[in-house]
């Protein structure tokens, strides 16, 4: 697609300008800041950013200061409803409790995963793929 | 160019986009561009609980390159309509 037209409908999102969002990327990863600017292949600038991780109700921070974000690692941009996010019933814990929750969790399901496409392999069917693998 | 049209005409119905995520997002289509990249209010995720980061969110944008499926109510599609405009398209398309 040529790359000169102009950004037409997405320009709409200048009202999401200076605004705080949340862009989630194509590895999962979800980034929070003050959405500052744009272009038309959705590269974003944030400002004031951290990197949240969840797991179940819990969250952590991490702060990361200003961020260029490839267009092509985007998934979303959402605006962040200032009120709904004080009625959030989420938990703030800290980054490495949480880490080592969330890499144990992914290790006991990546072990899991293994068991189960052994069983299958030996009953001829193939390896399906993983969550975020059809990007 | 027919199908970005098509998604102009559902501006302002409700419609979910799922992901390549698996993710799936219900809301009000607001806007569509060219890249097929877009924008939804009043937004609800299918799963929060495997999504809790979205529950703070009520409009997003949503990349066009991420989107696996748009379902929307048939009633909001004139297939008739739909099918005459591919063929004249098609035949635009020889000329």
């Amino acid at each position: 697609m040529d790359a000169l037209i102009p950004f037409t409908t997405s320009g709409s999102l200048v009202d999401l300008v200076d605004k705080k969002v949340l862009v989630v990327l194509r590895d999962g990863r979800k980034l929070i800041g003050v959405f500052r600017s744009y272009d038309q292949f959705a590269n974003f600038l944030l400002e004031s950013c951290i990197e949240r991780i969840h797991h179940r109700f819990d969250y952590a921070d991490k702060d990361i200061g200003v961020l260029l974000v490839r267009g092509e690692n985007v998934v979303a941009l959402g605006e962040i409803d200032l009120i709904a996010e004080d009625m959030v019933p989420l938990r703030e814990v800290s980054w490495a409790e949480l880490e080592q929750k969330i890499n144990d969790e992914t290790k006991r399901r990546e072990r899991d995963h293994a068991i189960k496409d052994k069983v299958l392999a030996s009953k001829g069917f193939v390896n399906e793929g993983r969550e975020g693998d059809a990007y | 160019m027919l199908i970005f049209s098509f998604f102009k005409t559902l501006t302002d119905q409700v419609i979910t986009v799922e992901l390549k995520n698996d993710l799936s997002i219900t809301g009000t289509l607001k806007s569509v561009d060219q890249f097929l990249n877009i924008r939804l209010d009043g937004i609800s995720v299918e799963d929060p609980e495997r999504h809790p980061h979205m529950l703070a969110v009520k409009n997003c944008f949503i990349r066009g390159s991420v989107v696996r499926y748009v379902r929307m109510a048939s009633r909001s599609v004139d297939t008739t309509l739909l099918e005459d405009a591919t063929r004249r398209e098609a035949k635009e398309a020889k000329k």
